[in-house]
């Protein structure tokens, strides 16, 4: 039930996920980030088996850190795709890593991009792309209401049409959704959409 | 579903007098779902080798990617390009090597050889390779692929009517699979030029 999506719009790009961690039929967490913040103009968001996900995006990130230190200059997003594309089709064959990606970057000279890999390392890039069950309903959404070149506030609306649709149709929706943008200034977070919110921890008990 | 058919394409590639062409469609699905319709299939190796790879994609992918390395190589050490029968011969040994442990792949390969004459074959997933002197088709809509080039080849095309009838037979054939479609990508390559056209058919 984890939904990923994201889109490219007008020098951003802008990748939005689920936030629940689950357990079979116990939700463990309503507030679980799982979209890794890659390096300063990278965003990494991943979707599949929790395990593979966390050791998988880790081993990714550092590895992008990695080639920064020993080169004085940052991967570019298409660069970073194919290593990670790469890591994936390799261990393949091996002891597959259950994980879809979805990578959006910002490169100086060529703009915004975004990459769908799914679990089988097939990469692409494209301008829109969604995984899991959510993705029947943003797909749609995206290609109703998506053109090129988009501002922040037409993709943050459509990203929103989404997530209301996601929750409204999805059986087991999940409740709360994290929106990060990569820009020009970087990558961040930008919003949370949440509709339960974890309870504050209790007051101590006094004796 | 068969994990040939979990991406979905269509490959077709067709001999004519001095040229060939070599054409593919544009989906890229998983199962059921459309990802892309923008969807590279076939690549060029050098300026008169073309290889198409049908089946999963991401053995598509890995698979170019050795080719690739494999002929640069090539070209390194022998400072000439291979050719077309040379590389097919290299792609069903590296094909053989995963014999039992396979790419999930169909190659499509075509070239123009020695003095220029037309070359096409297509190979099963380990690397048994099939030549042919009219036409080869590969993907999951090889069946209608077959039937519609057979009823429309003739031998000796020109490259603007054998352009016309790629691409016939490919939009014909794409019609009636669901997971090959949204267009088609020609490539039309005689000794002196590459023709390289979009299609567009049922966009669906």
């Amino acid at each position: 039930m984890e939904c990923v999506f994201g889109l490219v719009g007008n020098g951003f790009a802008l990748v939005v996920a689920d936030t629940s961690a689950v357990h079979s039929i116990l939700v463990h967490k309503s507030n679980e980030d799982k979209i890794m913040i890659l390096d300063s103009h990278k965003l990494l968001g991943a979707s599949g088996e929790s395990g593979d996900r966390v050791q998988f995006t880790e081993y990714i990130q550092k590895n992008v850190a990695l080639y920064q230190f020993r080169n004085g200059i940052p991967l570019t997003t298409a660069a970073a795709a194919n290593f990670t594309r790469g890591e994936l089709a390799t261990a393949l064959r091996k002891s597959p890593y259950f994980v879809n990606i979805l990578l959006a970057g910002y490169d100086k000279e060529t703009g915004p991009s975004l990459y769908y890999m799914d679990y089988i390392a097939t990469l692409h890039k494209i301008e829109k792309g969604a995984f899991g069950y959510g993705s029947y309903f943003s797909l749609s959404m995206m290609d109703r209401h998506y053109h090129s070149g988009m501002s922040v506030e037409e993709a943050i609306d459509l990203v929103d049409k989404c997530i209301v649709e996601i929750r409204s149709r999805l059986v087991v929706a999940p409740p709360n959704f994290v929106i990060k943008i990569v820009d020009k200034d970087g990558a961040r977070e930008y919003a949370w959409r949440e509709s339960i919110k974890d309870a504050a921890a209790l007051p101590p008990t006094t004796a | 579903m068969s994990i040939f058919e979990y991406n979905g394409s269509a490959l077709i590639a067709m001999v004519g007098k001095n040229c060939f062409a070599i054409a593919s469609d544009r989906r890229l699905g998983v199962q059921l779902q459309t990802i892309a319709t923008d969807f590279q299939r076939i690549y060029k190796i050098h300026d008169k080798l073309y290889i198409g790879l049908s089946g999963l994609a991401t053995d598509a992918q890995t698979l170019y990617q050795r080719l690739f390395f494999r002929h640069k190589l090539y070209q390194l050490r022998e400072e000439r390009d291979m050719k077309p029968e040379t590389f097919a011969n290299l792609v069903s040994a590296i094909l053989y090597e995963k014999r039992f442990g396979p790419y999930f792949c169909q190659p499509v390969i075509a070239g123009l050889g020695d003095d220029d004459k037309p070359f096409i074959c297509t190979m099963d997933s380990i690397g048994a390779k099939e030549l042919a002197k009219d036409f080869v088709v590969a993907g999951t809509a090889s069946e209608s692929l077959y039937g519609a080039c057979e009823s429309m080849y003739k031998p000796d095309m020109e490259p603007e009517e054998l352009f016309e009838t790629v691409s016939q037979a490919l939009l014909s054939s794409m019609d009636r699979d669901c997971l090959s479609g949204w267009g088609g990508h020609v490539f039309v390559i005689t000794p002196t030029e590459v023709i390289e056209r979009t299609l567009k058919g049922r966009m669906d």
